[in-house]
Formats: structure tokens, C-alpha cells, sequence
């Protein structure tokens, strides 16, 4: 998808004044935080789980070439295809060749960011394919012609009224005066609407969050069931997923299970953890005919043996988004590509490029919450000033936050003269506050006085302070 | 470019990454012990009891996550609470199952005649399903099911009542356990096409967080647990 990652901080101020998005936001907190922290604190291993999942990937990565030759013969042992593809457009060109091949006109499709990174839906719809997002959340984005805001649950920025309103529009052959004030009543016409989406479609492409070398394996983990209708009843079964999928055995796997539903939505286990090999086998009454998988690259291995290979570790949980004040304030849109929040801001310039996307690694407070809640121990906000120090090599920023910058550090190495700065700044300060505790206007700060007063300093600098606290004086 | 020069290039700028040819002996043993020993992580500790209190621990995790269950003292007793339960919750008395041999095996004309079956994978029109599951993990309510003529997979999606039957033996501790009894039944290194693990009903909190059942798969999930034989 097109990337507005560069104009976050326009984003970010639409998203704060948008009243139906605020009110879909305050599902963020409500809905993960609290039920990750009872999750977290019902498995008393859940801190070792931790550490020992973040080194299973870290071993992983050490030692991908291997583990993806093994993958590959296990698939290929199993009677399925691997298919490499470097960047987007290859993996489209084979998807699309494969759709070709077996006259499919119809796609159904399971979640999937990265199908959402290579805005596979384009493709396949100006190849004559119809694709059908058939997790409910995708389904809703797709009515409304929107990518997904959030990782896991991609139309968190949506009101119920605004659902039925898009089903109203979109299932116009249904009874005009049907009722639809609940929830449970949209889901259930969603899932009548798309039962006979997956029964007339000829092929089915879901994502993976695990590939497991020592089977040959693709993992889906899904609530819904529709990841499962997705690959059982169409020909082919197609698995659209990306180089970091992978672990070794089945046991690290089962390490790795523990901590995604807990740290996603705060489940002991998601409804359906399935793992698929190959295609149907003799005797098998049903399954897929073809199992493909499509091996994407897109910018992955660039990332290995720089500071950002951590980042590979990623299982994709949201964790970071739902902790994340930044993203709780504006929601994953303002982000402008694929993956918002945290792990987006470390992500996206990787995988876009820094001039595209330098903003988001801004984007944050340095709070600490993602990397104190990553269930793979990603140093996100390390990470993030890892691109900030690259932006300011590469001379990205504005000028005046550079030279800032630049005056900030020249004080900062002379401590003398950084303190005598500050007790001039500090009476300065004082001065212009005319006794009063804050302050509404200030020159040359009418981006911060804009939203917020700006607090009248003590009447003595901190280090002043200090020195005359330290018990030798 | 053909799909082979796309691999090659996609290792060369993997190993290039990590600085490797890919040759180094000590890195291919390192790999290799991994895949054949396959260890075990950390497996925690909640479902390694003993048998009675880990079926006990199942049953509370799977009603936890909204599947109902009930027990049955011996397989034979399985189709009358099927037909119980299709009473119960004014269900057709239509079922479909697969070839599974103890479900095929059950006393259904004497104990349950009202009950109509048929047999093979699931088709769109089918309301109710019965499969044996392989396992249960106890640690999560967790079963686990395999594909093939004996439980079709389609079975535990496309109904809207999903009804299984797993045995006492069956339910073990932690997913390890399932993975060493497959490995034992299928060959180390294999997996059947499709294994499902099923943890409670199909449910989506798509719209506004809220939780809602029957999203795709089945809105109910009902679990026969049969007590005996004990080992």
C-alpha cells in the first residue's frame, strides 16, 4: 500500500479530532490490557517462557540458511511446492500464475499483513481475480475500501453503527427493515454472507505464524474458524507468509503458542491453532488438492546481522500497539503503511526505507511499555534510537532540529557553561511568566503553547539544587 | 527468472547477512541435533497431574473458553448422550461423522434409535458433526484432532454444532505430550495433512472488542469425555 508514514504528524492530528475514531480507541485499553495482565499472571512460567522464546528465534535466525533448506524438503517431502519470492512483486507474479493455471475466479483469503504489505487484493482484482477477506475485521476494512489499523484486529478504529451501516450498503439483497442493533446479530450475517464465499471459491490463501522446519508445517492461529474454511475447501491452499516464520521443531512451537494468545488478546490458547502439510493425502476425504507456499523476502534479509535482526523475532501479537499511548491516541492509520505502533516504527523504515517513514520512529514517548510487554523481548525503543541517530546521520531531519540538536550537545560537553545557560534560561523564564505558575504563550514555542501551558521553572535550576542537597555540600 | 534463481538469491543475501557460507561443519551439526533431539522447552507445570485430577483440569479449562461437556462412564454410553444433547438443545437428530472405528463401533440402534447418521466429510447442510478427538491437552481444554477418512476435517468447521468425543487415556498433560504420541504414530519428522487444535467455539471480538460465538466455525462445541478403560 501506499506509505504516509512521512506525514505522521498530520495523521496523528486528524486521527485526535476525529470523535468516532476517539470513541473506537477507548476499546483499545479496555479490551487487551487488562485481560493480557490476568493471562500473564494465571501462568507462573510465563516470565521463562520469555526468555527461552526469545532465544529459540534468536538460534532461528543464527541459523536461517539451514533451517529454510530443511523447511523446504519437508514441504516438497510432503507433496507441496515452495515458491521464493525476493519482493512483492514476484510473490504476486506466482500467485497470480497459480490462479491462472487452475481457472480460479474466486479467492478466498484468511488474515494477513503481509498479503496487506504487498497489496496482494490489487493484484488479484486487476488480474479478473475477486479476492474475499474473510476474517470478520478484514471483511469490514474491505466493504470500506480501508487497510487494517491494527495487527490483530484490523477494524479496531470502527463503532458498531459504522458496521451496520457498511453491511446495510453492501448486503443490499437482504430485507431492508432486518435488525441489526447487536453485534452478535452483524456477525451472524457476516457469517451467512461468507459461508457461500467459501463454498464457490476455488482457491484459498491464508497467511502462517509458525512454519516448522522439522515437518514441514504451516501454522495459523485464528478465532474465527475462517483461516480453516479458507484451506479445506477450495483446490488449492496457497500460504503467503515471510523468511522469519520460522522455527525449528514442534516443541519450540508449543514454547512459543504460550506466549502469543496470552500477550494478544489475553487467551490461554486461540480457538484454532492449525497445522497444515501439504495437500490432501490418499484416502483423505477432504483438503486441498495443492498446497503451495510462497516464501517472501521483501526486505527481511537486509535486516539480518544489522542492530534491527532482533526485529525478526516479532510473532506478531500487538502487544506493543495496545500498550503503546502514541498508538492509543491515534489509532494505526496514522502510522500510514502496514504495521503501526511500536513494532511498526522499528518495521517500516526497514522494510520502506527511513526516508519514507523516519517520522515513526518518533513517533514515541520512550515509555518502555512495548519492550516491558514484548513477549520476544524486543528492544523496540533501543531500536527506535537506533533510527533516530541514523535520521540525524542522514541529515533527515529539519534544520532547526538539527542545529537544536547540534547547540543542545555543544552545552552538554562544557558543564560550566550548560549550567550557567540554564540560570539565565531559568530567569528568563520567570521573568517572562510574571509570577504566574504556567504559561499560555512563549516565544519561539507556539508549537508546544498551541496545545498546552508550558510550567514556570522553580525559582533554582535542578543542579543548583543538588549541589546544595549533597551532604559534603 | 526462473523460481530456483530466486532461491539462490535469496540465500546468498541471507547468508551474506549473517556472514556464513552455509558450509561451516559446526553450524550444520548444531542444526541437525536440534531437529533429531528435538528437546523439550520449559512445559508448565499446571496439567502434569495424575490422571484424574488432569481430565478434572480439562474439563474446567474447556467450559472455561465456553464448551460444554459431559462424561460418559464407558464408550456405549455415547449415543444416548448424543441424543441427549440434540434434544436439549432442539437440534435435528441428523449427524455426520467419519470412518473413526470406535465411533462407527457404538451400540447406536440399540441406545439411541432416533439418531439418523451419516457418514464421510461434511457438506453445507449439515447441522451437527461428531468427531474423535486424538488428544486433549489438559493445561489449555485444548483437543486435538486429525484429518483423514476417520474425522474428516471439514467435520469441525462447517457445522454449527460441533460434538467430541475424547477418551480419558487421550487426555494428556502439556502439547509436548501430543507431539511425542504423533510422533510415535505417524513417524518422527510427520505430521497427518491437517492437525487441529480446537480450544472452545468459533468467536470473533471483531466489532468494539466484544466477544462474540460462531463467527465461522461452530457455535457450540460439545465434549463427551469417556472415563474408562483406565489403564
Amino acid at each position: 500500500m501506499e506509505t504516509t508514514s512521512s506525514a505522521f504528524k498530520e495523521n496523528a492530528t486528524r486521527a485526535l479530532h476525529d470523535a468516532a475514531l476517539q470513541r473506537a480507541l477507548e476499546n483499545v485499553p479496555r479490551g487487551f490490557i487488562q485481560k493480557r495482565l490476568l493471562a500473564r499472571d494465571r501462568l507462573p512460567e510465563f516470565e521463562a517462557l520469555r526468555e527461552q522464546a526469545r532465544a529459540i528465534k534468536d538460534h532461528t535466525l543464527a541459523h536461517l540458511d539451514l533451517y529454510l533448506e530443511r523447511y523446504e524438503a519437508k514441504v516438497k517431502a510432503s507433496g507441496g511446492h515452495v515458491h521464493f519470492a525476493a519482493d512483492g512483486e514476484e510473490a504476486k507474479r506466482i500467485i497470480i500464475a497459480i490462479a491462472r493455471r487452475l481457472g480460479a475466479r474466486s479467492v478466498t483469503k484468511g488474515k494477513s499483513m503481509v498479503g496487506e504489505e504487498i497489496e496482494l487484493n490489487e493484484a488479484l482484482l486487476a488480474a479478473g481475480i475477486q479476492p474475499v477477506e474473510t476474517d470478520l475485521g478484514e471483511y469490514i476494512i474491505q466493504l470500506r475500501g480501508e487497510h487494517p489499523s491494527h495487527i490483530i484486529a484490523p477494524a479496531v478504529h470502527l463503532t458498531r453503527d459504522q458496521v451496520e451501516a457498511d453491511f446495510r450498503q453492501a448486503h443490499a439483497h437482504l430485507p431492508r427493515e432486518r435488525n441489526l442493533d447487536e453485534a452478535a446479530k452483524l456477525v451472524h450475517e457476516a457469517r451467512l454472507v461468507l459461508r457461500e464465499k467459501f463454498i464457490a471459491a476455488d482457491m484459498g490463501i491464508t497467511g502462517a505464524n509458525f512454519l516448522v522446519a522439522e515437518t514441514g508445517t504451516s501454522i495459523i492461529v485464528t478465532n474465527e474458524g475462517n483461516g480453516d474454511l479458507t484451506q479445506i475447501l477450495p483446490k488449492a491452499h496457497l500460504v503467503l507468509t515471510t523468511i522469519d516464520k520460522l522455527v525449528p521443531t514442534l516443541e519450540d512451537v508449543a514454547t512459543l503458542l504460550r506466549l502469543l494468545a496470552r500477550s494478544a488478546t489475553g487467551q490461554e490458547m486461540s480457538c484454532y491453532t492449525t497445522f497444515s502439510t501439504g495437500p490432501r493425502r490418499p484416502g483423505d476425504p477432504d483438503g486441498p488438492q495443492e498446497y503451495h507456499v510462497i516464501l517472501l523476502d521483501n526486505g527481511r534479509s537486509a535486516m539480518l546481522g544489522t542492530p534491527f535482526q532482533p526485529m525478526l523475532r516479532c510473532i506478531r501479537c500487538g502487544a506493543c500497539l495496545n500498550h503503546c499511548p502514541v498508538y492509543q491516541a491515534v489509532g494505526g492509520h496514522a502510522y500510514g503503511w502496514v504495521y503501526p505502533g511500536p513494532m511498526g516504527a522499528v518495521l517500516t523504515p526497514s522494510l520502506v526505507g527511513l526516508d519514507k517513514a523516519g517520522q515513526l520512529p518518533n513517533a514515541s514517548t520512550f515509555c518502555g511499555r512495548c519492550e516491558e510487554v514484548c513477549p520476544m523481548k524486543i528492544p523496540l525503543p533501543g531500536m527506535m534510537r537506533h533510527w533516530r541517530e541514523r535520521e540525524f546521520e542522514r541529515h533527515l531531519q529539519p534544520a532547526a532540529a538539527r542545529y537544536g540538536l547540534k547547540l543542545w550537545a555543544f552545552l552538554a560537553e562544557r558543564p560550566a557553561l550548560y549550567r550557567l545557560v540554564a540560570r539565565l534560561g531559568n530567569r528568563a523564564l520567570r521573568l517572562w511568566s510574571r509570577g504566574k505558575p504556567r504559561m499560555s504563550t512563549l516565544p519561539l514555542a507556539g508549537g508546544w503553547t498551541r496545545f498546552r501551558d508550558f510550567p514556570t521553572p522553580e525559582a533554582r535550576t535542578f543542579m543548583d539544587q543538588w549541589q546544595d542537597r549533597r551532604p559534603n555540600g | 527468472m526462473a523460481d530456483l534463481d530466486h532461491r539462490a538469491v535469496l540465500f546468498s543475501r541471507i547468508r551474506q547477512g549473517l556472514g556464513v557460507s552455509g558450509e561451516e561443519p559446526a553450524r550444520r551439526r548444531v542444526v541437525e541435533e536440534r531437529l533429531s533431539q528435538h528437546s523439550r522447552n520449559l512445559v508448565p507445570r499446571r496439567g502434569q497431574l495424575e490422571r484424574s485430577a488432569r481430565i478434572a483440569l480439562f474439563r474446567t479449562m474447556a467450559e472455561g473458553v465456553h464448551a460444554t461437556v459431559a462424561e460418559a462412564d464407558k464408550p456405549a454410553d455415547i449415543p444416548a448422550l448424543i441424543a441427549d444433547y440434540l434434544r436439549q438443545q432442539n437440534l435435528p437428530s441428523r449427524i455426520r461423522h467419519g470412518n473413526d472405528r470406535l465411533l462407527s463401533e457404538l451400540p447406536w440402534r440399540e441406545t439411541a434409535p432416533t439418531v439418523e447418521r451419516l457418514s464421510g466429510r461434511a457438506e453445507p447442510t449439515d447441522e451437527v458433526s461428531v468427531s474423535r478427538a486424538a488428544a486433549g491437552v489438559a493445561e489449555s481444554g485444548t483437543l486435538i484432532l486429525l484429518s483423514g477418512p476417520d474425522n474428516p476435517t471439514t467435520l469441525n468447521f462447517l457445522p454449527e454444532t460441533h460434538i467430541a468425543v475424547v477418551q480419558g487415556n487421550d487426555i494428556v498433560a502439556s502439547y509436548e505430550d501430543v507431539f511425542d504420541r504423533i510422533r510415535g504414530a505417524y513417524g518422527t519428522g510427520q505430521l497427518p495433512r491437517t492437525l487441529n487444535m480446537i480450544t472452545g467455539p468459533s468467536r470473533t471480538g471483531d466489532i468494539e472488542q466484544r466477544l462474540e460465538l460462531g463467527a465461522h466455525g461452530p457455535k457450540r462445541l460439545h465434549i463427551i469425555i469417556v472415563k474408562s478403560p483406565e489403564r
